[in-house]
This record gives C-alpha cells, structure tokens and sequence, in this order.
C-alpha cells in the first residue's frame, strides 16, 4: 500500500516536473530547440565516428598489414574520422552554449518577475518575509526550479545516442545487442538508485551544514558574552557536536559514492571484455568484422561517461518542483494597494491632515480601532501611547504604505487614496526608527536620486547634527556606506536618515522614533535646529519626553483609540494613563537607581 | 543575507602573511596541520596505482586478442582465457577502488571536522582586540565555507594528481613498449592540446569569476531593495530601484552566458584532439605500420590508448582549479590559526578576595590589531564598593577600557589592578565570575531563560537560577513568561524583547555573586514597564558591590558617587557630578546640552527627588 502511494507519488511528481519543463521551452523555445538539435548532431556524429573507425579498421589499417593500401582510401578514412570528430565537437557546443542560454534566460525571465513582485507587493510582505527568504527566492528556488532544464538537451541526446547505438548493434549482430541490452539499462539503473541513495544522506549533510553555520554565527556573534562568561570551551564542544553529525552523514554519503563512483568506471569495462569474448567468437563465426568489433569498442567507451549523468535528470526532479512551488507563492501573494484611476493632485501650500474612523487590524485583531484626529497645516504634534498601540502602523498610514481597514486619512483634504502616490510621498517624507541606508555614498543617501543641490544637502545634514561627523568620515560626503562600505553607528545613520527626509523640504514631516539611537545631547541639538529652522506641518512618534517637548499638541493613543488630546502639560493633568507613560519615560531618561 | 555579506567579506580580506604565500609551502602546512589524512594513506595510493592497470585493461585486451587470438585460427581458450582474466581483475580493481574510496572519504571528512573545531576554538581564544564587528563575518565564513574549500581537494582532488600521473606513465609506458614511433607522435599531439586547453581555462574560469562577482552584486541589489523596502516607498524610489534589480539581474544574465559561452568552446576540444589521435593512428599505422615492425593488434590498441593519454590531460584544469581552491582555503584558515593567541591565562593563577572588589588602572594604553592607540595612558582608581561612572562621546575609549577591566585583551601598556591583583595574574575562574561585564545588547544564547542565567555558574542548581530572579526582584516577570523559566528565548534571545533580554543578562550576572560590576548602559529605549524593571533590577544587583557604569545618559552619571570623563582616549575630568558643573569643562558643556533636552519634565514637576542638583544649577 504505502509502496503504491509512494509510486503514485513518484509518477505525479514526473509529471509536473516535465510540465515544468514545458513551460519553460514555451517561455524560450529558440535556444532550447537548438540545442536539441546540437545534441542530436552530437549523437549521429558519435555513432557514425565509431563506425567509421570500424570501416578504417577493415579497410584501411588492416588490408595494410598485407601489402600497401592506396592513399585515396587513406585520405578518406581521415576525412571521415575528422568530419564526425568535428561534427560532434559542434554538437557538443551548440548543445552546451544554447542549453545555457535557454537556461539563463528562464533564470532570468523567472527573476525579473520575483523583482517586479517585490516592487508591488507591499510593505508588509517585507516586513513579515525575512531577508534570507526574500534572497533565497531570487536565488536558491530559481535556481532550483530552473535546474531539472539544463540537461534535458543533453538527456534528448544520449536517449538518441542508445538508441541508434542499440539499432547499429541490432544491424551488425543479435548477440552484440544483448551486451549492450545488458549494459545500457544497468549502467541508466545504477545511477537511478546512486541518485536514490544519495538523497538522503545528501539532504541530512545539507541540514547539519546549516546547523553548523547558525551555531558558528550565533556564538561568534556573542564572542563578548562567550569570553566574559568562560564559555569557550562549552561552546566548541557545542560546534563540535553539529560537526560531527555533518562529518557522520557526508561519510555515510561518500560510502555510497566510493561504491558507485568504483561501479561506475568498472562496469563499462567489464561490458567491454564481455563485447570483445563474444565480439571475437562472431568474427571467427563471420558474421562480423574486425572492424565493427573494434568500432563498438570504441562505442561502448564514447556511451559510458554520458550515461552516467541521466540519473542525476530525475533525481533533481523533485528540488524543481518544490522550488518552482516556492515562487509560485510569491507570484501569487496578492497586491491590495490600487493605484487611484484618477490620481488627484495635493493643494499648494502648508498642508493638513485628517484621519477619520480609521480602523486597522493586524492578524485579524484591529490594533487601531476608530482613530479620528487632525493636524492643522504647520502645527506640530506628538504622538504617544503605549507599546504596541499601532503608533508607527498610524504613520504609516498617513503615507499610504499601508491602507486602513476602515476609514480614512486625508491629507490635504485629499484622500490618500486618490493621491497620486509619488507625488503623496514626495510631500509628505517619513523617517523610520531603523534608518536603513543604501551601499552608496553618503551624499547620495540623502539626495536619493533626486536633483538636489550641494547647498541643500549639507544645510539638511547640519539641521540634522550629521554635517560634523559626515565631514570626520575619510572621503567626507562622498564616502560610500552600508554593506561594503565605512560602517556608522546606530544613531550616525538616523540622522543621515534624518537629513535625508529634510532635503525634500517635505511639507509633512513623520518621525517614527527617528531619534532613538542618538546620544541624548546631540538630540537636543537636532531637535533644537528642526524647532529653529523648519516650517513644515510636523508628527512625531516618539517615546522620549525630549521629542515630545516639541510638539505644540500630543495626541494620546490608548487602546485603539485616540483617548485624550492637547498640550503637553494638559494632558499631564488630566490624562492619569498619558502621566503614567510620561513618568515612566522620565525616569528611564533620569536614569534613575 | 548572512551569506551575501560572508562573499563580500571574503574578497576583501586579502591581506596574506608573508610565510603564507607560496602555494606549496600552503599545502604542506595544510596537510600537515590535519594529520588524520596521513593514517592509510599508503593504502589509499598503492591501490590507486593498482586501479590505473584497470583503465588500461582495454587496449592490452584488444592487442592481446588481435595479433594472437586469430593466429592464425581463432584460439577460443585463449581468447575467453583473457577475456576471463581482464574480467576478474576489473573486477579486483573495483572491489580495491570501493575500499580506498571509502577510506579516503573517512580520512577526509574526519581531518574537515577536526579542522572546523580548532579553527573555532582558536577564534574565541582570540583577543577581543581581532574581534571587531566586520570580523565576525570573516571569521564563521572561515569554520563554515573555508573549511568546505578542502572536501573536494580532500576526496578526490589530491588523490586525482597520483592517479592521472600514474595514468599518463601507465599508458606512455604500454605505448612505448607497443611502438615508440606511435607514441612519439601522440606526445607531439599532447602538445597543442596543452597550449589550447590551459589558455582556454584561464578565459573559462576568469568568465566563471566574473559571473560569480555579478552573482554577488545582484544578491546585494536584491537585498538593498527588500531591506530598504521602507524607505524605497517611503520616498517613491520604486521604480529607480526596480530598474536597478532588473539591471543587475541583466548583468548577472550576460556574465553567466559568456561563461556558458566559453565553456561550450573548450570542452569539444577534447572530441576534436580523439578524432584528430584517430587519424593519426590509422594514418601511420597503415603507411608505415609494416616498416617498423608493428602489429594489427599494437596498432589497434594505440587507438583505445591515445584515448586514455589525452584523456588525463583534459582532466588536469579541473583537478588543478579544485587544487587551487583548496590552497586558497587553506591560506585563509591558517591565517586564523596562525594569529597569536594574546591573552594568556596564568600557570598559578590568584583568586580575588572575597566582596567588593577595588580597581585600579596605571596608565594603561591600548591599540585594536591594525589600528592606531585608542587609550593613551588612562590612570584612574576606584575603592571597594564605590559606584561610579564613565562618561564620554561615541568613540573616547569608555566601552575599549571596560573590555580591558574584565581581561577580554591586555593593556599594550600599563597594568590593570582589581581587589590588589594585577589581572593578569588573576585565575580565570575565579575573574569569569567575580568581574562580570554586562554588555548592552544583552545578547542571549539559543536555548532557555534558566540555563541562559546558568552560563553565568555552570554548577548552579534550579532554585539557585530561580533564587536569582527573586533576589532581582523578578519573580513576577518570570512568572508572566509563557513558560516560565523554560521559555525558549530563541536565537540571539529575539523571542524576547530587548529589555527583558537584558534582565535575564542581569540574573545571570547576579548568579555569579560578582565583587565588581562593569555595566555597558543602553542606549535604545525599552517600554516603561520593562524600564522600571531593569531598573530595580540594577538597583538590587548593584548593591553591596563595585560598579562601573559606562553611561550613556547623563542622569546616571547623576546618580553616581564619582563620575570620570573620557574624551578622545583621556581621563580628562573626574569628580561628583556637583564639583564637574561647577568646575566647567567638557563635562558641564556635556551636561548643559543634555539638560536643555529634559528641562521641561522637571518644570511640570512630575517628578520625585533626586533631579534636584540640575535644578540648583539652572
């Protein structure tokens, strides 16, 4: 019963592994047709070079040990001998090189439509996607779905080479053909069952790999802890144990390969003496030539190494139908932000904000439940509630990365809706707490892109308390950050973060917690010079009572909804839930023991 | 993500000591460095030489058969005699090959393990002066894909040498032996193969290369893109960044194709060099064949021979580039176990005295590996039981002097004195659990709360890891963790929110019964509830003990009974916080701007006590 299923199985999954490969020869048949073809001239070539060895053998080599052969036959043998040598060696390339290009070009085609789903997906999706994921999907699954492609050329090809090598035998003689019934098969069988057998001691290797690099990451990540604590050795004997597994399950793995890797260079050999025991017995019987004799041989050794591959075709099998399964969730997530039919334009000037009923849920609980507020144009407010409250959910609704549930948020008297969004979001900027920035220059993450003059950008990096520090940095603005570039600190990159919303000369301003990692002195600073310099409609998400000090009105979120607003001291006397929050910052900030 | 970054790092870290340069000299270390791949080795060898007979069984058998077999009447024994026999040897030759295989495989994967393991060791031996940030990276690529370099050198590509050289002169000998005018040619032969097929491998692997490098670059626009997927739409850069990828994914596409390209060139080579041997054998042997005294049968077996010959050397680019990433491996893996282990741990080490513990430091100086002095002479002392603080902008040396107070590296100069013991001279048990250091990330290991607080006393028993949190007072935050003490904090602890981190680091602390205390301060704000906690928890670990804040908020240089000012790798100032107000300098200005920042929470009077000196002052 379980045999049944696991057949059943099998059979499904070679069925939708060679739809896959359909697919993609719809995607790009050119190429892959071609190669098909140099695969095919490949395999007459090869057949038809090993018989006309057997003809030079008997007509030329031989007859020459009796008395001279004439140099036309000569020449002739060389020039079929070379014609096929050629021949096989074209075949051989058009095969590889167009089998590649098939390949890429699904690759790629497979690629450019994970990034055209990355662009529109929303920001959410990245958010609740790990990096690794998102990474793996460009690269690992891609390649994985696309590699069952590669040898399929190749495969056409050596199916075309046994069979025309099988009717060259059947023509010269039956007994032949039975070796090669006998070979042909059980060369195909073993390295069927090899690529079995190999599964499983291969994916286990695969696992203990990755076992072994968290751990080695993990503990070389908390080197400082690892050495204050003494744990060296726990550690080391932590790694050891995941690289004994690793070395336990490749060893088991390389068993089976020593045993097919010794079949696999035996068996074509032990064909070949059989060949040459019953070869010699029908030569003497006369119903075959020397030559031909010597032509199998020969053939027997061309068909032995490609032979080996056409396991490996079905063992990638199911890997492409899983990584092909993995992208299709990603073609699929669906995309809820509609771009407006009919994009509206802001109006001139400063510009307000109104949020109205806004509902939003998060894992089906609505964590905003009802929001209504307003900004005026040029005033300047805070938000605070409790953690967890939806503070940065709220903003990034005002900025449409996001839509609400229920309700509405209209900025400029425009629904976010009907904005068009580039132009939303060039007006109004928002800043993250983690301030992510791009391996460039530092100049170029502030101006991204946009035609900025030099001016603007040092007086944003000024307002930002980041010109100094920028200037410190060996090549100044134009030194590049990020990834492989000069690495700043938490609180340097918010405020190039910073600097960079300020270019824009946004006329909303939205600082999520944007300051956080900011020595507390150069955050007054920076706070202190957007007071003094900004005439910008300003919100502020903020979890210090420096940030909040800002503010000309605080809007209190408590449970989903907006439960007190005005000024700062206001709220202090009448709001007991925002005295709570506040006193509990104060002392955070105080420090106190 | 992780991996995007080890590539890059990986090429950058191209600086190679002097004594590890030349590749051979990097092998014999290597081999030398993993003495689990000598033991059998003999074996290994001698049957490979055996199994090279087996590649030649071929063109001995087809000699055998046609110049003796049919003379001059077909001679069944001897044919099927021969037949048997290559049968048998072959067969020989396999069951000979499996054992060595796996022998190899054993050997190999053993000397791999052993590597891995010293390696890491050797890492965290390591100073923490080589251990900065972009290390890190470096240094698990060197346990993880450094050491995997070595598997296919290990299994095949050191063994391949032997055997193709002993392929090459088996099957130079048999050809000489059968005709050395034949042989002669096909060694002529070798020679333009040669030429064409290393000129061809350069080009292929520098196009391999360069498609690796775009592979590289891609992933990094990739990753830029969906981690920096806020801001791309925060700031409308959706499309620029699209096109970006697309670009990239372009690239990628014409390097690979180019590589495909080159490949497809240089491996037909090989089928027109066999047809090009084919004619070569069928031409002289049919026109001079008779002249020099060959046979059908010599003649014959040249054409399975120059096969098997050639064959070796189109081999020889693959086993020659495995061999090159192994050194390559090699060179980085023992760059790491070459690096000097610094910190060494007293023969007869001293236990610190019992309760609080005093510092001192005399002008201690201190350099990072490759770096210019970051402390320059800093001489300060703090008694038993006192709480201070050291202040200072990002970058003075503060978090640089208290790796140095718990001996994570040794001053260049200068000694570092706790409880009346120079820290050298400190045994180390004894330092792990009377010093403790507790670093801002709170960084926790993949495992649970309780045995994440028992690294701070292995031998602590469940109630003493429980007592702790009491002693803290955190038994209610323990009691609210779904599982309590057993709750899985998951890797690097991010089940767990970095303040409460940061209380399980306190436990841990705590359960060592430390006499001095360097506390690294956060930075990053938590939730009031968790503040209030740590908070209380710091208070109650704190007491009875020598503590060392390195603040970054000046409310608790406020709170502390001495304050010293780092600034630019000098104790500038030292004093209560009152006297250094008053006495102007870097840390009134220091202090001045931070006050302007909270001054309005203290005019809503919201707050009890202890604000007072900053009041005074305004």
């Amino acid at each position: 019963m379980t045999q049944e299923t696991r057949g059943g199985e099998g059979r499904g999954l070679f069925i939708r592994g060679m739809r896959l490969v359909v697919a993609y020869v719809r995607m790009h048949p050119r190429p892959f047709l071609v190669s098909v073809a140099g695969s095919l001239v490949f395999a007459v070539s090869s057949v038809l070079l090993t018989t006309a060895l057997g003809r030079a053998t008997d007509q030329v080599l031989r007859p020459s040990f009796n008395g001279p052969v004439p140099a036309g036959s000569i020449w002739l043998a060389v020039l079929a001998l070379m014609t096929f040598g050629v021949g096989r060696a074209l075949g051989i390339m058009f095969r590889r090189y167009y089998s590649g290009v098939a390949g890429e070009r699904v690759m790629a085609t497979l690629r450019n439509r994970v990034a055209d789903r990355y662009r529109d997906l929303q920001l959410q999706y990245h958010r609740e996607t790990p990096t690794g994921e998102l990474l793996a999907h460009m690269e690992a699954d891609v390649k994985a779905a696309v590699d069952v492609f590669w040898p399929v050329p190749f495969a056409t090809g050596v199916i075309a080479m046994t069979l025309l090598a099988m009717g060259s035998l059947l023509h010269a003689d039956p007994w032949l053909a039975l070796i090669g019934l006998i070979l042909f098969p059980s060369l195909a069988l073993m390295n069927r069952s090899f690529a079995k057998r190999m599964e499983e001691p291969a994916r286990r290797a695969q696992e203990d790999i990755g076992e072994v690099s968290a751990v080695a990451h993990e503990s070389i990540d908390g080197a400082l802890v690892v050495k204050t604590l003494g744990r060296e050795d726990a550690e080391t004997e932590r790694l050891a144990v995941k690289a004994r597994a690793l070395r336990d399950d490749r060893v088991r793995g390389g068993y089976v390969r020593a045993t097919f890797e010794a079949g696999l260079d035996a068996l074509p050999t032990l064909a070949t003496a059989l060949l040459l025991a019953v070869g010699s017995w029908r030569v003497a019987a006369g119903a075959i030539t020397v030559g031909e004799l010597i032509g199998f041989v020969a053939l027997f050794g061309l068909l032995s190494w490609p032979m080996r591959f056409i396991g490996w075709i079905l063992a990638e099998l199911p890997r492409a139908v899983v990584g092909y399964a993995r992208l299709e969730e990603v073609f699929r997530t669906s995309v809820t932000l509609n771009p407006p039919a009919h994009p509206e334009e802001l109006p001139a000037g400063p510009l307000g904000i109104e949020v109205l009923g806004v509902r939003h849920l998060y894992d089906g609980v609505p964590i905003l439940d009802g929001v209504t507020f307003d900004v005026r144009p040029m005033e300047s407010v805070a938000i605070v509630g409790p953690t967890g409250v939806g503070k940065s959910t709220l903003a990034q609704l005002l900025v449409r990365l996001a839509d609400p549930d229920q309700g509405r948020v209209l900025v400029g008297g425009v629904d976010v809706r009907d904005a068009d969004t580039i132009a939303l979001r060039h007006d109004v900027s928002i800043v993250f707490q983690e301030s992510f920035l791009f391996a460039t220059t530092v100049r170029e993450n502030i101006a991204l892109d946009a035609d900025v003059a030099e001016a603007d950008v040092v007086r944003s990096a000024m307002i930002a308390s980041a010109d100094r520090f920028i200037r410190e940095l060996p090549q100044g603005y134009d030194t590049v950050v990020g990834e492989r570039g000069y690495t700043l600190s938490g609180g340097q990159r918010q405020r190039v973060a910073l600097a960079r919303a300020l270019v824009r000369a946004p006329r909303v301003l939205i600082l999520d917690d944007a300051t956080s990692s900011v020595d507390p002195t150069v955050e007054a600073d920076i706070l202190a010079a957007l007071r003094r310099e900004l005439s910008t409609t300003l919100i502020v998400v903020a979890y210090r009572l420096s940030t909040i000090r800002l503010a000309d009105r605080v809007i209190f979120l408590e449970n989903g909804v907006v439960k007190a607003t005005g000024p700062h001291e206001d709220l202090l006397a009448r709001a007991p839930g925002y005295a709570a929050i506040i006193h509990a910052y104060e002392r955070g900030e105080r420090g106190e023991r | 993500m992780s991996t995007v970054v080890e590539l890059l790092a990986d090429d950058e870290d191209a600086k190679v000591p002097e004594h590890l340069k030349g590749a051979f000299a990097v092998l014999g270390r290597g081999i030398k460095e993993s003495p689990e791949l000598r033991t059998g080795l003999g074996f290994t060898v001698i049957v490979s030489l055996g199994v090279t007979v087996a590649s030649l069984v071929t063109p001995v058998l087809v000699q055998q058969i046609f110049d003796k077999g049919f003379a001059p009447t077909f001679n069944a024994r001897f044919v099927y005699g021969r037949c048997a026999a290559a049968f048998l040897l072959v067969v020989l030759a396999f069951v000979a090959a499996r054992a060595a295989g796996r022998r190899l495989v054993r050997a190999s994967e053993n000397a791999l393990m052993h590597l891995r393991v010293r390696t890491f060791r050797h890492i965290h031996a390591l100073s923490i002066a080589e251990q900065s940030e972009e290390k890190r990276g470096v240094f698990v690529a060197r346990v993880t894909a450094d050491v995997d370099a070595l598997q296919e050198f290990m299994e095949w590509g050191g063994v391949a040498w032997i055997i193709s050289g002993a392929q090459a002169i088996g099957a130079l000998l048999l050809m000489l032996f059968y005709s050395w005018q034949l042989a002669t040619a096909i060694v002529l032969l070798l020679i333009p193969l040669l030429i064409v097929v290393w000129s061809m491998q350069a080009r292929l692997s520098a196009a391999f290369n360069a498609a690796r490098t775009r592979v590289g670059e891609m992933l990094s626009e990739v990753s830029e893109s969906v981690m920096g997927a806020a801001v791309v739409r925060a700031y409308g850069l959706d499309e620029q960044t699209h096109d970006k990828v697309e670009h990239a994914i372009s690239e990628r596409y014409k390097a690979e194709v180019l590589a495909h390209f080159r490949a497809a060139t240089f491996w037909p080579m090989s089928s027109i060099f066999y047809a090009v041997a084919l004619s070569t054998v069928i031409v002289l042997g049919s026109v001079y064949g008779r002249s020099w005294g060959l046979t059908f049968g010599r003649v014959s077996a040249f054409l399975f021979l120059a096969d098997v010959f050639l064959h070796v050397f189109t081999d020889l680019p693959e086993i020659y580039s495995e061999t090159q990433t192994a050194i390559a491996g090699w060179r980085k893996i023992l760059a790491v176990l070459d690096l000097d282990i610094e910190v060494v741990e007293p023969a007869n080490g001293v236990a610190l005295p019992r309760g609080a513990l005093s510092v001192e430091a005399e002008d201690v100086r201190f350099a990072y590996r490759e770096g210019a002095e970051v402390l320059h002479g800093i001489t300060l002392s703090v008694p038993a039981g006192r709480h201070v603080a050291i202040v200072g902008e990002t970058g003075c040396g503060k978090t640089t002097f208290a790796k140095l107070m718990s001996r994570l590296a040794d001053p260049l100069a200068g000694r570092i004195v706790i409880g009346g013991v120079d820290l050298r001279d400190v045994q180390s048990d004894s330092r792990r659990t009377r010093i403790r250091m507790v670093p801002q990330d709170g960084f926790l290991f993949d495992s649970t709360v309780r045995e994440n607080v028992r690294y701070g006393r292995p031998a602590a028993t469940d109630p003493e890891v429980e007592a702790s949190f009491v002693e803290l007072g955190l038994s209610d935050w323990v009691a609210g963790l779904p599982e309590g003490l057993a709750t899985p904090v998951g890797e690097r602890g991010e089940a767990l929110s970095v303040g409460e981190r940061q209380l399980v680091a306190l436990a841990r602390a705590q359960i060592g019964d430390p006499g001095l205390l360097i506390l690294d301060e956060a930075t990053s704000a938590v939730d009031p509830a968790t503040e209030r906690r740590i908070t209380e928890a710091l208070r109650r670990l704190s007491a009875g003990r020598t503590v060392i804040t390195i603040a970054h908020r000046l409310s608790t240089a406020e709170g502390a009974q001495r304050v010293f000012v780092f600034d630019a790798g000098r104790l500038v100032q030292e004093g209560t916080h009152g006297e250094l107000v008053i006495a102007g300098g870097r840390y009134a200005a220091l202090y001045r701007s931070w006050l302007g920042n909270v001054r309005d929470a203290d005019a809503a009077g919201a707050d009890e006590g202890e604000g007072e000196p900053a009041r005074t002052q305004t």
